[in-house]
Order: structure tokens, then sequence, then C-alpha cells
């Protein structure tokens, strides 16, 4: 059985310095600025005791006043999983850091998010639309798309 | 001397009799070796996300089916699992081991579909094609028995399902169950251990182990590089739990090694058919749930293991009868990942059957 | 009477006002007729055969059990419009497909029907047979050069050296039956078959019909014509009557040597109470199954796996092959004809077995 990790055991044993990132604490993940994305993820993967190695998936979230990005990772020899979740409040120029360095399987799915909701993840080496074609303006997923488009 | 030889750019086109549906890669080939590939996608985005978040729940159920079209019971049931655990319905018992037997059934459908397609693009000319559809066809007449559809079914509901089962499909499923594994038996004897399709097949387009969990592989292709993960055994769902079963898992993680997890696959889902249909409760098969949904404001990712890997649905709910957000964890988009990796080095005739091997239904890869 | 005509030995000829015309007309005639009629009726074979093994009906609407399938196929292309491309070479572009398709008639020249009926009784019958049989690899790449089509000129190289690699080993392998014989003339070593000489050369049978597969393009070594290869082979800029003619000429071939395969191995003409000519369709019927068979069933090879097959297993096995039946011939001349056929079987299992054990299967890839 799957079980889902308890914030304050990530929060226990993270360093101060990514630690200070953590914004809040919700049932369903770790509310986190984008600052210490790369530092917690990378920490996550590799620290023994957690060793979330395998990230399934990204979703991006339009929130009408904000962005909100959440990462859902597992550990495959640990059978557990914890989920992060990112907030952007700048809805003009959403920036994030992009996770390609640490999980090959972040490429295509940041593309999608960056395609569908104009996301952009700094740091990804191919960062452009994936399922619409190229110069295609708008990106259809966010909530105020298609009013007088 | 020196020749002068110039990489060419070749297309291996969205029309394509090879790939599996519209799917375009745009190949940087020296010679016959792939040198470089950009993958294109996009040509079957029918922006399914968007459109969930203009239907009500009930209303979304049917476009599931059109996700990996090759196997709809399975994306019925991940979406329908994910609203139940949204709302707090529960599902009768019987429905649950229906619900099994169906996922079951559809997941050896999609895996004959892709066994065969695996030797079609080996060159054998469909002759092992044909011999797997004759099964398949019996599992879409059984299909057809129940909800009157042949390739998407719609046949799970919140709460349970549509129809009962009639009283002639028991005895249809056990004929088949007798009948399978002396089918399976022959398909490993005419070729598995084929010359050609040992040369055409081993230790071509190895995934790594570690690639393999870095890029997030999942399903036959994670379990043939040597993962041992399949959600049914280490994260159950519905009524798993109760069946024993196997995971098979492959050494390398070349194409031969995920055509024998996909062929030793079979053999699993027909045991836990027959447990299932030996331990079938009696009862309804639904529990009335309201018509227009309207879950309580919050957030679900509940998934399944589909045929392709992990198929997972993260619902958003804001309280009102529409979802807010509904993503699709789709296993064949996130298995191509390492497409790219897999196919450097190869050449153009390997092209084929490794991304072939992988065995992605574009539904589902652009949604 | 046209029976007998074809049954009549060589001299009557002479006796016959204008004889040796009336000859060539007659045997010419046939053969061109005979061979575009049984193109018709095998594609027919082919498609029913393949529906068979595959558990299906083959085609069975057009005409009764689909026998004007082939026909209505035929006026479907003889219907469609010729495209030349602007930059095409506009004689090579025309010339190739009759290029590609003469030689193929001109073997079945050689080829005995009956005692001394055929065409030319030549008696350097093999040399002739092997030097025209040539001439089809450069019709091809007149093909793919002529199409201005950088995917067909690959495609066209790809296939010629396909060709030229396997005709060693075929070339090879027909000497051993010519060494038995002690001559060049398809008529002789027909007689000469007492025994077929399958049965005496079974090592040389198998490389002859493998490398026979290869040269007409067939599975397992048909990559180049394949739906799951990219570039659509050296013909890919032919259409209308042009296109047909290559299709014809890829099962033309089939005929020929599958002919060649029934004169060489298995008999020629002979055979009790049928008539000679009837004894050599039904062998010809007979090998051509097998090759439909073995399209239907197996995988196709990589062009690199080819080209290793035919270089490093099937030509050292045919001068092996050839190298045993000189010794056989000339320090064992009274051998009995099991003992030799025996000693042929022995080296084809030892070669295969030695090759299974160092050579392993599986991919190779290149650095990238």
């Amino acid at each position: 059985m799957t079980v889902g990790l308890d914030y304050n055991r990530i929060i226990d044993v993270l360093p101060e310095d990514l630690a200070s990132g953590a914004v809040a604490f919700e049932a369903h993940g770790l509310v986190i600025q984008p600052e210490v994305l790369t530092g917690i993820a990378a920490f996550l993967k590799t620290e023994p005791g957690l060793e979330l190695d395998y990230l399934c998936s990204i979703t991006g979230v339009d929130c009408t006043e904000y962005f909100e990005v959440d990462y859902l990772l597992y550990s495959l020899k640990l059978n557990h999983r914890f989920t992060l979740k990112v907030r952007l409040a700048d809805r003009s120029e959403p920036v994030i850091p992009s996770l390609t360095g640490l999980w090959l399987g972040a490429e295509l799915q940041e593309r999608e998010i960056y395609d569908l909701l104009g996301i952009t993840f700094s740091g990804h080496p191919e960062m452009k639309r994936i399922f619409l074609w190229e110069g295609f303006s708008g990106h259809p997923l966010r909530k105020d798309y298609g009013h007088g488009h | 001397m020196a020749i002068n030889t110039e990489p060419v750019f070749l297309n291996l086109g969205p029309v394509h009799p090879s790939t599996h549906g519209v799917f375009r890669m745009r190949a940087l080939v020296d010679g016959e070796v792939i040198t470089d590939i950009e993958p294109v996608f996009g040509y079957l985005h029918r922006g399914i996300e968007k459109l969930a978040e203009s239907k009500s729940y009930r209303q979304f159920l049917p476009l599931t089916d059109r996700l990996d079209y090759v196997s709809s019971m399975n994306n019925n049931m991940a979406y329908v699992m994910a609203v139940e655990k949204l709302a707090g319905i529960e599902v009768p018992p019987r429905a649950e081991y229906i619900r099994v037997i169906m996922a079951e059934l559809q997941r050896i459908i999609a895996h004959l579909l892709a066994i065969g397609s695996f030797f079609n693009d080996m060159g054998t000319f469909f002759t092992p094609f044909f011999y797997m559809f004759i099964q398949k066809e019996k599992i879409t007449d059984l299909f057809e028995m129940v909800c009157g559809q042949r390739l998407l079914y719609n046949y799970m509901r919140f709460g349970g399902l549509s129809h009962d089962l009639p009283p002639e499909f028991i005895p249809a499923l056990n004929r088949f169950l007798e009948e399978m594994p002396s089918e399976i038996k022959k398909y490993e004897r005419l070729l598995a251990e084929n010359e050609i399709v040992l040369a055409r097949s081993k230790n071509v387009g190895v995934l790594p182990r570690e690639m393999a969990i870095n890029a997030s592989a999942a399903g036959p292709v994670l379990r043939a590089s040597g993962v041992k993960w399949d959600i049914r055994k280490d994260d159950p769902y519905s009524v798993y739990d109760r069946f024993e079963f196997d995971v098979p898992t492959g050494a390398s993680g070349d194409c031969y090694d995920r055509y024998r997890v996909r062929l030793e696959e079979l053999t699993q889902s027909l045991e836990i058919i027959r447990q299932a249909v030996a331990g079938l409760p009696k009862g309804k098969v639904l529990n009335p749930v309201p018509l227009r949904l309207r879950p309580p404001a919050g957030e679900v990712y509940s998934h399944i293991e589909g045929n392709k890997g992990e198929l997972g649905f993260h619902v958003i709910s804001d309280g009102s009868d529409k979802p807010y957000r509904i993503h699709v964890r789709a296993p064949s988009f996130i298995n191509l990942t390492a497409l790219r990796n897999m196919l450097i080095g190869w050449k153009l005739a390997d092209a084929i059957i490794i991304f072939g091997s992988i065995d992605i239904c574009l539904g589902e890869v652009d949604r | 009477m046209m029976a007998e005509l074809l049954l009549l030995p060589a001299s009557i000829r002479s006796e016959l006002p204008f004889g040796y015309w009336w000859h060539l007309l007659i045997f010419g005639l046939g053969i061109i007729s005979l061979l575009l009629t049984s193109v018709i009726i095998f594609i027919w074979l082919e498609r029913r055969l393949v529906g068979r093994f595959q558990l299906r009906h083959g085609p069975n609407r057009a005409g009764p059990f689909g026998l004007l399938q082939s026909v209505a196929d035929v006026i479907k292309i003889l219907t469609k419009e010729d495209i030349i491309p602007s930059r095409a070479d506009k004689l090579v572009f025309w010339l190739a497909p009759v290029i590609a398709f003469t030689p193929v008639v001109l073997m079945l020249g050689v080829v005995p029907v009956a005692d001394g009926a055929m065409l030319a009784d030549l008696n350097i019958g093999i040399l002739f047979v092997v030097a025209v049989s040539s001439i089809t690899s450069l019709g091809v790449f007149m093909a793919g050069w002529s199409s201005y089509n950088k995917y067909s000129l690959l495609s066209a190289m790809r296939t010629v050296a396909q060709l030229v690699s396997y005709e060693m080993p075929l070339i090879l392998s027909m000497l051993g039956v010519v060494i038995l014989t002690g001559s060049l003339s398809l008529n002789e070593i027909v007689r000469a078959q007492s025994i077929p000489f399958i049965l005496l050369q079974p090592a040389g049978f198998f490389i002859f019909f493998t490398a026979s597969l290869a040269e007409i393009n067939r599975t397992p070594f048909d990559l180049l014509e394949a739906d799951s290869e990219l570039v659509a082979g050296y013909n890919i800029e032919y259409s209308g009557m042009k296109f047909a003619t290559f299709y014809l000429t890829e099962y033309c071939e089939a005929i020929v040597l599958s002919t060649l395969t029934a004169t060489l191995f298995l008999g020629g003409w002979q055979g009790p109470w049928l008539p000679p000519v009837i004894w050599l369709l039904l062998k010809i019927g007979l090998v051509f199954c097998v090759i439909v068979w073995v399209r239907a069933t197996l995988p196709r090879l990589r062009i690199d796996q080819v080209m290793g097959f035919a270089w490093k297993f099937l030509l050292p096995l045919a001068i092996f092959n050839m190298l045993l039946t000189s010794l056989v011939v000339i320090l064992w001349p009274a051998a009995p004809a099991w003992a030799s056929g025996l000693l042929n079987l022995g080296l084809l299992a030892s070669v295969v077995v030695v090759y299974a054990k160092f050579f392993k299967p599986g991919g190779k890839t290149v650095a990238a």
C-alpha cells in the first residue's frame, strides 16, 4: 500500500535554508516557494529514508488568482509518495525552475504545461509548444481563454 | 580518401502504416544510422482536459473512453474511481468484482494488439496479428453482450456499473478462459524463439533501469527494465488485494523483454479473471447517485494500472457540478520521454520496432 | 497438336519448311503467354494462400473464388495515370522497367519443358542464366537513379547491394549441381536426375532457395519494399503501366526462380504417367507455395543482417559445398547416392551448428 508521507516528517529533516521556503501545509501536499523547488526536490530524491526517486506526474492548475503546479513524487523502493505544490502569483509572466536536471520525465510534461497554461520553466532544454502549433497565440487551459479570442 | 557525407533529415511522417496513429518523428539520419530524433506531438490533440471544465462529471465519462481508445474499460475505471473517492461514493461488491473482470479482459485485448502490432512491424505480414485478433474478437463479443458496444464501452458509472451481466456472459467467459491458455502457448511456440525475431529485437532499444525510473516510464516498459512496480500489487485499488497473481519483469529492457512481459501478463490476467469469477458475489451493481453530482470542494489523485502504465486522474473540484480541473496522467505520453534516448544510434529499420514496442496510443498521448 | 509440337525432339525441326523459325515462334509465344497467364494465376494463388495461412478467406468477391481479382487489379493499374517526375531522366526512366523485365523472360528460354523441348538447347545453359539474371539489378538501379528522388536512389543502392551479394551463393550452389552432372546444359542436368538433386545436394538446395528468395526481394529479405520501411523502394516514383511492369517483374522472377529450382533440384519434367509439361508446372507450383509459406510466416531482416547473412554464412557454406561435391566426385566416383547426399546434409548440419554456437543473434548499435 503506498503511504502518503506526512509533511511534518519532511519538514523535520529538511535543511534550514530549504525549510524556509515552505509556505503552507495542506492535506494534499506541501506548498513551497518556487526558488527552493529544485533544492527540495533534489533533497527528497537522494535523502535516505525518503528516496522519492520517481516523478509520477506534474499538474498545472489555473486557480484564478494564481497558478499552481503540483509535483507528485513516488519512492518505488520504499513505497511512499509525497506532493509538492508551487504557487505563482504573477499571472502575466509566470516562471518556475525546471526539474529536467533531476528527472528526464519532467521534460514533456513541463512542455505541455507551458503550451496549455503559459507557465515558463526556466532551465528547460526545449521550452516550446508541444500540442499546439508554433504561432498559436494564447494558452487554452487558462480560465480567461476563449472570451473574445 | 575521406568521403563527404551529409546527414539527411527524414520525416517518419504522421500518416504512416506503422506508427500506431498520427505521430511524427523527424529523424536526422547519417546513412542508415539515426543521429538525432525529434518527436512531434499534437496531431490528435482534442483539448479533452479543457472540455472537462464545461461538462458535468457524468458528461465527461464518455470522453474518457476516447483517451486510450484501445483500453476504454480501464479509462472508465480510473475516472470513476477518482470521482468516487472525491465524493465518498460506495460501490457494491458485485460491481467491484465485475469491474476487475472487465479491466483484465481489456488488458488482454490491449496486450494482444500490442504483441500483434509488434510482429507486424517486424514484417510478418499480419499473420500473427490475425491469429491474435481471433481471440480479441471473442472478448469483443463478450463486451458486446454486456454493454452493446465493441470499442468505446462507457460501461462504468459512479457507484457501480450501467448494466448487470446477462445470463449468457459467465458461460461464454468460462469457455474463453478454457481455450485462451493454449492459444498463448501457441503464440509462444510459433514466434518467441524465432531467429529473426530474436535478431531484430534482442538488445535492441535498451532502456536501462536507471533511465526508466528517471524518465518516469511506467507499465510494461518499466517492468521490462527490471523494476518490479505494479500498482495492482503495490497500491491495490478496488478488490485487487483479494487475488493472487505474479508480476512479470524483464531483465534487460530491450524490445524482446517488453514483448515477453506483455505475453506473460496475458497469463496473469487470465488468472485474475478466473479468481474473480469464482468469487463473484450476488447483489446489485449500482448504488444510487444523484444525477447532477456535486462532490465537495477538494482534490484527489487516483490511479490504476492501465495496460500501458499508470493511468491517473487528478480531479480538482470547487463544489459545483462541473469539475474545476481534470488532469490525466497519460502513461503513453510519459513513456515517450525516453524515446529519444532509446532511438539514437540505431538504424532506421529499428526505429519502427523500438517505437512500436513502447506501445503507445495516440489518443492518450495527445488527449 | 500443340502438345505434340512441344514434345518433338530437336531433330524434327529441320524437316519442316522454315522449321527453325516455327520452333522459335511457337516456343517464344508459348513462353511469353504462359508466363503472363501464370502470373495472373499465381497472384491469385498467393493471395488466397496467404489468406488461408491467416485463418481467413482470401479475395472471394471478384468472380468465383476470387479468380478475377487479378484481372480487376490489372485493369485498375492500366487505367491509372502515368506520372513522370518533371526532372526525371526520361529515357532512363522509361527504359528501366523494360530492362528489369526482359532478362526474366529470357531465362525461361533455356528451361526444358520436356526432353529436348526448349527454346534454345544451349550447352552453356547455366552460364546464360547466370549472365542474364544479373541484368535485372541494372534495371533496378536505373529506376532509382532516374527518379530524381534521393530516397528512391538510396533504396535502389541498397537493393542492388543485396542483389549483387546474393548472386555469389546462388551461382556457387548451382555449380554443385553442375559438378554432379558434368554439363552446363539444363537439359542434361534434368536428364541426369534419376534421383532428384535435392536429395543429393540438400545444402545446395538450401543455399539456392535462400539466395533466390533474396534475389526476388521476398520475405525475409524484402525490407526494401516493405510497408514498415519508410523509403518505399526504388519504384516510388513509378505509376501506371510502368509500375505494373515492376510488379509483374517481381512475380515473374518468383516464377522463373521456382522453375529453376524445379529444374535444377527437383527433376524438372521427370515423373510417371502425367505429361512432362504438367509435371514441371506442378513442381513450379509447389516451390511457389513454399515461397508464399515463407512470406506469410517469417519476419524480415534488417539490411545489415541481410548482408551479413549473405557474406558470412551463405558464401562460406556455398564454397564448402562446392569443395565437398568436387572431392566426392573426384575421389569417390562410385559413391552410392545416399552416401553423397548424407555427406552433403552433414556439411549443412555442421556449419549451422558451428554458426549457432559462435554467432549469437541480437542487434548491434553504432555509437552516435
